[in-house]
């Protein structure tokens, strides 16, 4: 079982995702520049966070036409688990592997803090080790992360149960539209994470990575990481190959 | 000699900043008149911000050594081991004058260039910190009498440098740890931006900026070159603003931090090639800086022609390429018949590296224009034989009248309330003032978090505290100044600049290891400036060698000065502290319900100051500028023994993990010391009970006076005996005043309660003052 980090040159969370699925998870791991055509043969894909290519155009406007996300895409359309992490999040949503767009945040700032977000659905190799309705505390970082979408699209998306995080209260409770404190960048339905269709491409606004060591704030994060290593080692298992056992 | 540029005249050399005598100086160094772009390149490397010329002579005064120290000043950051084969690298610079003339490009390229000196010392940049000060954003007592013009611009000015520091670090990818957000009525015209970074590598890593080995070639890299920030260090940072200082705009550099990402990536993987032999970044002074400062460390010269340098304009002349501020660039030598490596590395990340000279014996910095000599002067003499003066020192008289006889309180008319009188309205003013606010909306719009060191963030303890995923240690980072107290007593205010950010490292669980200083001061051509500057360097000087933490770095930046009024002679500290096990990193909030509140106090038992000096000292107070508008008298006297013996105490006690969490007694006093630490964590309140430390003792002193080595300190009831077995050992007073409850905060005063009020209520307006002032304006 090998993870795979997608470099593009203005990725700032690489390295962290990186120290998280290695460090913490104790998973294989190893970086995928931008100009690969492939994936180099790894069973789970991230998008990490930062500033694609500065992103003074629209975030992840230019990232999608790395060579990379044709790798990428095919990856996604074949089963494999991409996860896409604020700015993957936004560069997934640019890709068209996820409906929506983002606007700049309510308040037109730049926010970073630790925030709530409620599991939705555990019905995905993302989440298949959280219980349903748990809550995470998990900090953001980013300007533009107002998930908006059509009527159509949201329609769409609760019904298929797409909705994988909200924002809420720190005990859990609905962020309603007025509260910025819980719904900090005033997301459609409180939106913080969703996923495609098949359900193995998700992108998540929060950072998961930054709250895998108590010692920083948070573990909460660490659940997401480890839903996928679950999930893979159950994939190999049902396909009879033998995988590590998830640390 | 191109013959085609604009003949030198005097009156072109004054217009240049150069006085006669060191225009004079020029035509000796050169034995003939200098071309155009040699004057150029005199004038800014002769600028007060390059050379250094009216503070060099008092900056000798500096203790540079210490335990720690592997680079003191004189490289572009300072070194310092921090154990396990790591080094930590770290300056603190200033982008005043640019931040106050296009507020969001002045500090997002102050951040770029520190993090510019970080990594060009091999360095990766983990963390920024950020001193601020601005003119009022609220009318009343601390406006100093700004009008509503001033206030709403002051308002315009935070704005524009909070979203330039977070559009320059959040992209960039380091963490925006802390600092410090001010204000006074003096830095109305003139704000301060002091941006400070720091990085770490392994000891073998690190880069000098030394050319070495004749024949070798130099290599531009990064940005290409344009004319932006032309004179940006001459004629912006070393020259007083005026009425027509808004016409400076176009000196301000334009930032990019995506390009300065791809620099940092690039640079770091070339250093790892082994290819690379010296590297500087092109900051002030651009190409000029880099060429002749590289050339005159290792005793040899540069040629150089502008023809190739990556040019994003045309018709540049070979003044405007070699004064360009233009960012992101940097000039490397790199070992001849290697420079492919070189190139590929910086290739992959789409920048431009490009071969524009080489390393000469000759110690000439000669400049060529497609073949044609268009400068050709010794380097050493341009980067070291500027002028250095002692330039006039006075005291100023008026500094004789504020220091009045008796207590300085009644001195100064600060008018005292009855005993047992309610001051929970005083306490909510002082809470809701800008400087005491919380500065939470501020630091929220900066990336605290990214590379996940951040073991205590903006606002969660006294410093910023930073796991090393190297090792088990952390490092720890504060800045601190008062303004207000330098102008009072320069030298005494520069104690306490140095004493309060090593006191916070030491809240944090650190012990302190090395300083770098921003030295921020009006006009060096008048007398009593130079006094105050003077004076601060004696302050510092002592300050840092009783608390053993050398100063490593840092910059000087005179002439801030607006219409002829200087601010408060403001010198800014960064103390970085080392603490040997992560685990033990102490916040500044309260734990849990029923823990004791403790204040250690380092004069206690130490004597040297009389006990009762808290009492006096409150018209410089924080209290005293808020309420009464009052700013006199002195600051608190200092002790430095004192301060260590504190310093000393609290990182046993945090190495004990004896304390739960400390918080240092500075601005506000004990009360909002008590408040911040409440409101650190949802629900929790304290009950504080203070007698009179003297019978000159009064409520204002006990709960609002600023006197330093102090601080409050939350305890498990099982660890008291030991708590106060450590504080014995040190020396150091710990006197239980109170405990951590649900309550309401209650604080009482020889048995009057003083201060009374739900801590919700309090904490409301702590927190929403800031956004109040600046959103709903």
């Amino acid at each position: 079982m090998k993870f795979g980090v997608v470099q593009f040159p203005g990725s700032n969370c690489d390295a962290d995702a990186f120290h998280a699925l290695s460090a913490i998870v104790r998973q294989p791991v190893e970086f995928i520049w931008h100009q690969s055509k492939d994936l180099a043969g790894c069973d789970a894909v991230i998008l990490p966070g930062g500033f694609a290519f500065g992103d003074y155009l629209r975030t992840g406007a230019i990232a999608r036409f790395s060579p990379v996300m044709r790798a990428v895409e095919r990856f996604a359309r074949g089963g494999g688990l991409v996860l896409g992490i604020c700015n993957g999040f936004q560069i997934l949503l640019e890709a068209g592997l996820l409906p929506g767009a983002m606007m700049r945040n309510q308040g037109l700032r730049f926010l970073c803090r630790q925030v709530h977000i409620r599991v939705q659905a555990t019905d995905t190799p993302f989440t298949a080790a959280a219980t349903r309705g748990q809550v995470l505390e998990i900090p953001i970082a980013h300007m533009e992360g107002n998930y908006f979408c059509e009527a159509a699209e949201l329609a769409e998306l609760e019904r298929n149960n797409q909705i994988i995080f909200r924002y809420v209260r720190a005990d859990g409770g609905e962020a309603d539209a007025s509260d910025r404190g819980a719904n900090p960048n005033g997301s459609l339905h409180a939106i913080a994470g969703i996923c495609n269709r098949e359900r193995n491409v998700l992108g998540l606004m929060p950072h998961p990575e930054r709250a895998a060591e108590l010692g920083l704030g948070s573990a909460d994060g660490l659940v997401i990481f480890r839903s996928l290593v679950a999930s893979l080692a159950a994939e190999a298992r049902a396909s009879g190959v033998t995988a590590a056992v998830p640390a | 000699m191109i013959d085609t540029e604009i003949k030198v005249t005097p009156q072109i050399a004054a217009e240049h900043g150069l006085s006669p005598e060191e225009y004079a100086r020029t035509k000796k160094i050169l034995g003939r008149d200098p071309s155009f772009t040699e004057l150029g390149i005199f004038s800014v490397m002769w600028s007060e911000h390059c050379s250094y010329k009216s503070s060099r002579v008092h900056l000798q005064r500096l203790p540079t050594r210490g335990t720690h120290v592997v680079q003191g000043p004189g490289e572009n950051a300072g070194v310092v081991d921090i154990g396990d084969g790591m080094v930590a690298v770290f300056k603190i610079e200033s982008h005043n004058h640019p931040s106050f003339v296009e507020p969001f490009q002045g500090a997002a390229t102050g951040v770029g260039g520190i993090l510019r000196d970080i990594f060009t010392m091999g360095a990766r940049p983990i963390a920024v910190m950020d001193s601020l000060r601005f003119g009022p954003i609220t009318a009343g007592h601390g406006a100093g009498g700004a009008t509503a013009e001033e206030i709403a611009r002051n308002r315009h000015i935070l704005d524009g440098v909070i979203r330039g520091i977070g559009f320059y670090g959040n992209c960039f990818g380091v963490p925006t740890v802390g600092g410090e957000v001010v204000f006074e009525a003096c830095y109305s015209n003139n704000p301060l931006v002091n941006a400070l970074a720091l990085g770490i590598c392994r000891r073998e890593e690190l880069f000098f900026a030394k050319a070495r080995g004749a024949g070798n070639p130099v290599i531009y890299v990064g940005a290409k070159t344009g004319r932006d920030g032309i004179h940006g260090a001459s004629l912006l940072a070393s020259a007083e603003f005026s009425e027509e200082s808004q016409q400076k705009r176009p000196n301000v550099q334009m930032g990019d931090p995506f390009m300065e990402k791809l620099l940092l990536e690039a640079c770091l993987e070339a250093m790892r090639t082994g290819a690379v032999v010296a590297i500087q970044d092109m900051g002030a002074a651009g190409l000029t800086s880099s060429s002749s400062e590289m050339a005159s460390r290792g005793g040899l010269g540069i040629e150089i022609d502008l023809a190739r340098v990556p040019q994003r304009e045309t018709g540049m002349t070979p003044y405007e390429i070699m004064l360009s501020e233009s960012q992101e660039r940097m000039l490397l030598v790199a070992e001849r018949g290697r420079e492919r490596e070189v190139f590929d590395v910086f290739h992959k990340w789409g920048l431009d590296a490009v071969e524009i000279g080489r390393v000469t014996e000759d110690g000439i910095l000669r400049v060529l224009n497609h073949g044609e000599v268009a400068a050709a002067i010794p380097a050493h003499a341009i980067a070291e034989e500027g002028p250095r003066y002692a330039r006039t020192i006075a005291a100023p008289d008026a500094q004789a009248v504020a220091i009045g006889a008796g207590p300085a309180a009644v001195a100064a008319g600060v008018p005292l309330a009855k005993s047992g009188a309610d001051l929970t309205g005083n306490f909510l003013r002082l809470l809701a003032s800008p400087t005491i606010a919380s500065k939470r909306w501020i630091t929220e719009q900066y990336d605290s978090m990214v590379q996940t060191n951040t073991t205590f963030g903006p606002g969660a303890g006294d410093a910023a505290v930073l796991r090393l995923k190297e090792s088990k240690r952390a490092l720890a980072l504060a800045t601190d100044g008062n303004g207000r107290w330098g102008f009072l007593a320069p030298r005494l205010g520069a104690m306490h600049a140095v004493a309060e950010a090593a006191r916070n490292v030491a809240c944090s669980g650190a012990r302190p290891i090395a300083a770098t200083n921003c030295l921020n001061f009006g006009n060096p051509e008048k007398p009593e400036v130079m006094w105050q500057f003077s004076e601060a360097i004696d302050g510092i000087a002592e300050a840092c060698r009783v608390l053993e933490t050398p100063i490593t770095g840092g910059n000087v930046s005179f002439y801030n000065e607006t219409l002829g009024k200087a601010i408060y002679p403001t010198p800014v500290l960064g103390v970085l502290g080392l603490m040997e096990d992560a685990g033990c990193a102490l916040g500044a909030g309260f734990h849990s319900e029923g823990d004791l509140i403790l204040v250690l106090d380092g004069l206690a038992q130490g004597g040297g100051l009389k006990a009762a000096a808290s009492s006096a000292d409150i018209s410089s107070s924080e209290y005293a500028k808020t309420i009464h508008g009052i700013v006199a008298g002195l600051p608190p006297a200092i002790d430095l023994a004192a301060e260590k013996r504190l310093i000393d105490c609290l990182v046993a006690l945090a190495g004990e993990r004896a304390v739960l969490s400390a918080h240092d007694i500075s601005d506000g006093g004990l009360a909002v010391s008590v408040a911040e630490a409440c409101f650190g964590r949802d629900g929790l309140s304290a009950e504080i009970a203070l007698e009179a430390a003297s019978p000159q003792d009064f409520a204002e002193a006990a709960l609002f006076g600023e006197r330093g080595a102090r601080a409050v300190v939350s305890v498990a009831p099982a660890s008291l005996a030991r708590v106060n077995a450590i504080a014995a050992q040190y020396k150091v007073g710990a006197r239980r005043v109170g405990a951590v409850t649900r309550a309401e905060l209650r604080i009482q005063y020889e048995g009057a309660t003083v201060i009374q009020g739900s801590i919700e209520s309090l904490r409301r307006v702590w927190s929403e003052a800031l956004p109040r002032a600046i959103e709903n304006a």
